[in-house]
């Protein structure tokens, strides 16, 4: 029971991480329309600054600075190049994304090589216990955040003017615009939210009991696809609940391997969330919490 | 009308002079580039398949890599003889080849409830999932696949006259031996050259018209009768079948297939061969898998007389690291500045100097918009001004 317990928690925790990427998925989509396939770059970017910072300047300025760096990495793709688009419409620009993710994910593997980067979180590889229950306090910590985070997320998009503005944006972009919004400043705060959600998630999915810093975390980082998917394309609470029936999935299905293998055989964790996604895009298309796409002729 | 039929012909002859030369090259090329070649005819069938997909039916899609997958491991399974770790059908080679191209469109058939139910972007992360569930099968079915490692796939054969070193043992043409890469570089451009001629006919014939419908309104296509679902489906369906041929001729020139080999990398790079050449057009998609599948090769194997270029592992600028941040630029810069890529560029090029003739007929070229994913013909400044009849 105990055994369960933790896999429970432990998949809960990682699914909240998950969360914070597919919040930036879904925020990212909304202010501007792309499939941001470049996020999981940005998520190793953020990670990765952290990691090379923190010998010098400590862990906390140093995911400061990775959440900063990130967000302006965000604003930049947003501002040089998704807006230059000569054809703008969904499908070029997620290819104009893979082209970004690319270029930013081979120099960074380029720069890391096969080390394995520490982060210098002060959690280091520490556990937390309740009764017979362990939790890695990366986890602990993770979780906690991620609540804070999305309780900033609920304030900035329902009490301030710019949130409220980003949601009319995403409603109808052009009323919006006559309304008096700055759709170029909705959009560069859409990217930079979700730049440093991606920097914050980077840190945990990297921290124990990860091994640390290495170029398949922009990989992993795209298990949350699947959670942004499930939970709907637009919706930030979707992202939340897509991402704790990820993360759950996930951790049940590694952490009871041994009694599956004859039916999925070895590594089918990483492979759930993709088949429960193709599910839900088969019975839901717009997602859980997603806005159903009205066609007008 | 004269000119019209005159560009036809200047293309025509293009395209045989292409056609020749790619026949005589074998006679002075050396193993690595004819190597070069076989894996670029191979990877350039699957890129067809996908710009049908992506460019004319405008649905994305990052699981081509898994029906290659799919072509080349029923090609390895379908002709390999029985062992103690992996079984195998022992059909003959071309019956396998055939079978590898079927099979990956029934299966892109078996996906027709997601694929024709969703469009665009939704269909791209769809299909994003295939690759990484493939994967899991490959590594998993092992007594079919050989899992991690992979399995050595069986020569081609056809009638007793084998594609490889051996049976016939010693073959020349003009004084030059013709080994297995010789052999196969023949049995690839007769498939590539089939390839293109099907993909260009069903382009401009009335399926590929109610595909490129679809992709610029599926409400207006649904009014002028055309089944939306069907459509879409039926064009998955297409590019499947291209996939696991190419996926089989993959397998072929390498002679071994690794699950490693058809990651979502893999994936990317078809899309990256048909952004570059322009999407839609098929002779792009042949020019984008040459820039795409060659440069790695090439910088790799001249590598040590490039002195930007490191070894790699000694965390320099490797060769692969060097492409790759090579293509991820020129992709950006493509969809940035050169719109309908290199096609559309030539296109271009093209109607400038047919402009400059003095009788400015009917610019040649069909009716459809091919090279814009998503948008009607009309509002696209360039096109409009090409289809003025």
């Amino acid at each position: 029971m105990s055994y369960f317990l933790e896999q429970v928690l432990n998949g809960l925790s990682y699914g909240l991480v998950l969360s914070l990427i597919a919040a930036g998925f879904a925020i990212v989509f909304t202010s501007t329309g792309v499939l941001n396939f470049a996020h999981g770059s940005v998520v190793l970017l953020g990670a990765y600054l952290v990691a090379v910072l923190h010998d010098t300047i400590g862990f906390w300025p140093a995911l400061l600075v990775a959440m900063a760096g990130a967000a302006v990495a965000g604003v930049l793709i947003n501002a040089l190049l998704v807006r230059h688009l000569a054809d703008k419409n969904a499908g070029t620009a997620a290819i104009l994304m893979l082209g970004v993710d690319i270029v930013l994910l081979t120099e960074l593997t380029r720069r890391i090589g096969n080390q394995v980067l520490t982060l210098g979180a002060p959690w280091g590889a520490s556990v937390v216990r309740f009764g017979d229950v362990s939790l890695p306090t990366g986890r602990v910590v993770a979780a906690g955040v991620t609540v804070v985070a999305f309780a900033g997320l609920w304030y900035l998009f329902s009490r301030t003017d710019l949130g409220v503005g980003m949601r009319a944006a995403a409603a109808d972009g052009p009323t919006a615009s006559l309304m008096g919004i700055r759709l170029s400043r909705t959009a560069a705060t859409g990217w930079a939210l979700a730049g440093v959600l991606a920097a914050v998630a980077g840190v945990f999915l990297t921290s124990f009991p990860a091994p640390g810093v290495a170029p398949t975390v922009a990989l992993s980082a795209f298990a949350a696809i699947p959670a942004w998917v499930l939970g709907g394309f637009d919706s930030v609470p979707g992202a939340v609940v897509g991402g704790l029936v990820i993360g759950l999935t996930s951790a049940l299905v590694t952490g009871y391997e041994s009694d599956l293998e004859q039916f999925v055989g070895t590594g089918f964790g990483e492979v759930a969330p993709y088949v429960v996604m193709i599910v839900v895009l088969l019975v839901r298309p717009s997602g859980l919490l997603g806005s159903k796409e009205a066609v007008r002729v | 009308m004269s000119e019209l039929h005159g560009t036809r012909w200047r293309s025509r002859i293009g395209g045989l002079v292409l056609v020749l030369v790619a026949l005589t090259l074998p006679l002075v090329l050396s193993d690595f580039w004819l190597q070069t070649g076989l894996f670029v005819m191979a990877t350039a069938i699957g890129a067809v398949g996908l710009t049908l997909l992506v460019g004319v039916a405008g649905q994305l899609s990052l699981g081509h890599a898994a029906f290659a997958a799919i072509g080349a491991y029923v090609y390895a399974w379908s002709t390999g003889e029985s062992t103690t770790t992996v079984s195998g059908a022992g059909l003959p080679p071309l019956a396998g080849l055939v079978l590898a191209a079927v099979v990956s469109a029934l299966v892109g058939a078996a996906f027709s409830p997601v694929a024709g139910r969703l469009r665009g972007i939704y269909l791209g992360l769809a299909t994003l999932g295939l690759v990484f569930i493939v994967r899991h099968l490959l590594v998993n079915l092992d007594q079919w696949t050989g899992g991690f490692t992979g399995r050595s796939v069986e020569s081609f054969a056809l009638g007793g006259f084998s594609f490889s070193n051996s049976d016939p043992d010693y073959l020349a043409v003009a004084g030059v031996e013709f080994e297995g890469l010789h052999r196969l570089w023949y049995l690839f451009l007769v498939l590539a050259l089939v390839a293109c001629w099907l993909a260009g006919n069903l382009r401009s014939g009335r399926t590929g018209r109610a595909w490129a419908n679809v992709r610029d309104s599926e409400t207006a296509a649904a009014a002028m009768g055309i089944g939306v679902a069907r459509a879409k489906a039926s064009v998955f369906v297409v590019s499947s079948a291209y996939a696991g041929l190419a996926g089989a001729m993959l397998a072929l020139a390498y002679g071994r297939v690794a699950p490693d080999v058809f990651s979502l990398t893999a994936s990317v790079d078809f899309l990256v061969m048909i952004v570059l050449g322009g999407l839609g057009s098929v002779g792009g998609a042949v020019v984008g898998a040459l820039f795409v599948t060659a440069l790695p090769l090439v910088l790799a194997e001249y590598s040590g007389s490039l002195p930007f270029l490191a070894a790699p592992g000694s965390g320099g600028l490797d060769p692969s690291t060097a492409s790759r941040i090579v293509y991820g630029l020129a992709i950006i810069a493509v969809l940035l500045f050169l719109r309908g890529g290199l096609a559309g560029a030539a296109r271009r090029l093209r109607h400038r100097s047919s402009r400059s003739s003095p009788p400015a007929g009917p610019a040649p070229h069909d009716p459809i918009s091919t090279d814009d994913v998503g948008r009607p013909a009309a509002v696209t400044p360039s096109r409009s001004k090409e289809t003025t009849r």
